[in-house]
């Protein structure tokens, strides 16, 4: 399972905070993930394609969006950090 | 020392422990960020005054970013001991939001540790600023200057 988490603006403009996915089977890496979760459902989910917006860990580190998916992986979908 | 934490801190008791633990500093650079009264639009004057911020974070990785970003100062410059705190949740206009104290033989290199972690943890760390103003509150956009800052130590020191 994936563990899915959203943080900030991403999370209240989602209406999504976390969930568990099942890896789909043409979902080889991060960008196909986004893509996936961005056509599959409805509403302002496009927004997770755009990477000057969304940034995205994976198992608490921030990768590229190359980065590949095995299927077990802790990962989160935020946009660019505010803090200091 | 790391901690995020939604308790105030006391610059004091840092620098002691900063004193305490290297023994043969030369110098310690200390840094402490403050809840501002105006964010974005305020170079207009027309945005309503910052009552709060709200602090959100990423319970885990922001443990894990901060501690590889002092990690990274370590390798690059003589950081004899270390302390930043960086606080999470409502925090009103003038409170302390960050500390970050760094000890050295000498002062060049705790300067520049000390600027490295600041500009790498306002970019880098799973922080996100929400302002109560008036009665709205928001998200606060990220800022092309604060990557750029960031973006500058990419080269050697």
């Amino acid at each position: 399972m994936l563990k899915i988490q959203y943080f900030a603006s991403l999370r209240e403009t989602l209406g999504a905070h976390n969930e568990e996915l099942v890896l789909p089977a043409q979902v080889a890496n991060v960008e196909q993930l986004a893509t996936h979760l961005s056509s599959s459902r409805a509403g302002q989910w496009a927004i997770l394609e755009d990477a000057s917006r969304v940034l995205i860990a994976v198992n608490q580190t921030i990768v590229e969006r190359s980065h590949p998916l095995h299927g077990s992986e802790e990962i989160a979908f935020f946009p660019p950090m505010t803090g200091g | 020392m790391i901690s995020v934490q939604s308790a105030d801190f006391d610059v004091a008791q840092l620098y002691s422990a900063l004193r305490d633990e290297a023994t043969n500093a030369g110098g310690i650079a200390c840094f402490t960020g403050l809840v501002r009264e105006f964010y974005e639009a305020d170079q207009q004057g027309t945005a309503p005054a910052v009552q709060s911020l709200f602090l959100e974070h990423y319970p885990g990785m922001t443990e894990k970013a901060l501690a590889d970003i002092v990690a990274e100062a370590e390798q690059r410059w003589d950081v004899l001991a270390s302390q930043v705190v960086h606080r999470i949740g409502k925090l009103h206009a003038g409170e302390q939001i960050v500390f970050v104290g760094v000890a050295s033989t000498h002062r060049g290199d705790a300067f520049a540790a000390a600027e490295f972690i600041m500009d790498y943890l306002k970019t880098r760390a799973p922080f996100w600023k929400k302002q109560q103003a008036g009665d709205s509150s928001e998200w606060i956009e990220s800022r092309a200057s604060d990557e750029a800052a960031r973006a500058r130590w990419e080269k050697a020191p």
